[in-house]
């Protein structure tokens, strides 16, 4: 290959503007890919979250009246 | 009532204290399954004990020993749905904040931004986002979720994928702003198109 071709290929490379408009399948899996793994995280991170006391003061008084009343 | 029936609400001490212990090792799940689907953090803890209460007054028709995680999930999402009328999601969507995420992806990997997950998730139908959210998030098998959601498997599948790409359209939707179009205009054919996507429900 000649330097000038070379050249010219090299050109043509840095001149190619980045494909947004129809990304490529793997774009596309690499895109849900990193959506998931933010879904994901944002359970976690409330799943992570030390549960407020009202829950279980909640709870205990429910169990304190029995399951007649309940 | 013969003496041999046992009646469903008989008291037994020892199988309230171990479903109570497996009901409280849930409530941080029941909160994040309850924080994604209304996207408000106290609307959620609302729910999350509300269907933590429903659990436990129901706890004579647990089954000890099957999936206590999918039976309360069911319980916390049919009480979402029995109170959606108040429609916290509902909200409008905020123009200003979806107009501040409007950022083109040039990464495809790069991380997603929480605020716009956030968005983006409020802004799918109902159905979508809380089958996306017990098979993305939750764990759920497709069957598990089906059963959750009180539809055939094929839905969640279904549901899950329109999801998945009306999500990444959302996302993915700072490149209309490029372009140079007025951003308000953009969320509207952003939205379009995602309905579009998600096809008639």
């Amino acid at each position: 290959m000649s330097f000038d071709a070379l050249g010219g290929m090299i050109l043509r490379m840095a001149a190619k503007p980045p494909s947004r408009r129809q990304p490529a399948l793997d774009e596309a899996r690499l895109r849900q890919q990193a959506i998931g793994a933010k879904l994901r995280q944002m359970f976690d991170d409330v799943v992570n979250e030390p549960v407020p006391d009202e829950f279980l003061d909640i709870l205990r008084r429910a169990e304190r009246t029995g399951p007649g009343e309940a | 009532m013969s003496a041999q029936v046992r009646p469903a609400r008989v008291e037994d001490p020892a199988r309230d204290v171990e479903f109570k212990h497996s009901l409280v090792a849930l409530i941080p799940q029941l909160r994040a399954f309850a924080r994604t689907l209304t996207g408000d953090a106290t609307a959620a803890d609302d729910l999350a004990q509300d269907a933590m209460m429903k659990a436990w007054d129901a706890r004579a028709s647990f089954q000890m020993g099957t999936n206590m995680k999918a039976w309360t999930f069911m319980i916390l999402r049919n009480q979402f749905y029995s109170e959606k009328r108040r429609s916290w999601r509902q909200s409008q969507l905020d123009q200003e904040a979806a107009e501040r995420t409007l950022v083109a992806i040039d990464d495809p990997a790069a991380p997603v931004a929480l605020d716009e997950l956030r968005q983006g998730l409020g802004m799918l139908p109902p159905e979508q986002r809380e089958a996306l959210i017990l098979v993305g998030a939750g764990g759920f098998a497709y069957e598990e979720a089906a059963e959750i959601c009180g539809c055939a498997v094929g839905t969640v599948k279904s549901r899950v994928s329109r999801a998945r790409r009306a999500l990444q359209v959302i996302l993915e939707s700072g490149a209309y702003d490029r372009d140079g179009r007025a951003a308000g205009e953009a969320m509207g054919s952003i939205l379009a198109h995602a309905e579009r996507l998600s096809g008639a429900r």
